[in-house]
């Protein structure tokens, strides 16, 4: 190995250590949301990173954190029906519920961006986003009958209602 | 569409705003091994194709040199014409 690729190796591990070190948690929490599963978030998350340390000096000026965010998204979109999310803090939710809450309420990804992101037309992701708002909604309400307001109407019966 | 705060989403955010999970401290060692496999199989399939490359503009030389038709060919001397010739 040369001594010009060794000193791009290493400043490749240093550069990809401090990303991780900073936006790992992060990284780590949008995949625990899609997967509902810990240990499925770990493996998910390895992958990406793998593919981010491979590309690492292919992205110029790109930002990092965006790359791993769509790689992360795109390899859930891309995951085979056998292996359906579970569990988490959106459960009951769909897998494609899962993917378009994560991008639009925890990354914050625009609509369009999201519609564009996932070959679906804008309206279809503003009703799905809708309709897996009133599910979580819902389901919160039950946990929490405490919390529902008397006379205001449930999410449950909205969710139902058109 | 819709920059306005909406309480509906809002309340979705708050759902989804828990702490981060505890990164597990071996993660980033072991994503950095899988993509210095990815990197490397990469490289063996670059070379590889490259190698393939190399390998027919050889013997593309190789054969031109060896059938290159130097000398007149033998066939059909012509009279610039496409029908045959009548007999």
């Amino acid at each position: 190995m040369g001594k010009r690729r060794t000193v791009a190796e290493t400043r490749r591990d240093a550069e990809f250590e401090t990303f991780t070190a900073g936006a790992g948690g992060r990284l780590l929490h949008a995949a625990t949301l899609l997967t509902g599963d810990p240990a499925a978030a770990e493996d998910l998350l390895t992958a990406v990173l793998a593919r981010l340390y491979a590309d690492w000096f292919r992205l110029r000026a790109e930002d990092p954190y965006e790359q791993a965010r769509c790689e992360l998204f795109r390899r859930f979109a891309y995951h085979p029906w056998w292996r359906r999310p579970h569990g988490g803090a959106l459960d009951r939710l769909t897998a494609q519920e899962r993917l378009i809450v994560t991008m639009r309420y925890f990354e914050g990804v625009a609509e369009e961006q999201t519609a564009a992101q996932l070959g679906l037309p804008a309206e279809r992701v503003r009703v799905i986003s809708a309709r897996a708002t009133a599910t979580l909604r819902s389901i919160r309400d039950e946990e929490r009958p405490e919390r529902r307001r008397p006379g205001a109407p449930t999410g449950a019966t909205r969710a139902v209602a058109p | 569409m819709s920059p306005l705060p909406n309480r509906r989403d809002d309340e979705v955010r708050r759902l989804l705003d828990t702490p981060h999970p505890v990164v597990p401290i071996d993660l980033t060692s072991r994503a950095a091994v899988r993509g210095r496999g990815i990197l490397r199989r990469r490289r063996a399939f670059h070379t590889a194709l490259w190698a393939l490359l190399l390998a027919a503009a050889i013997a593309g030389i190789v054969l031109a040199v060896l059938f290159w038709p130097d000398h007149p060919s033998p066939t059909t001397p012509g009279d610039n014409t496409w029908w045959p010739p009548a007999t």
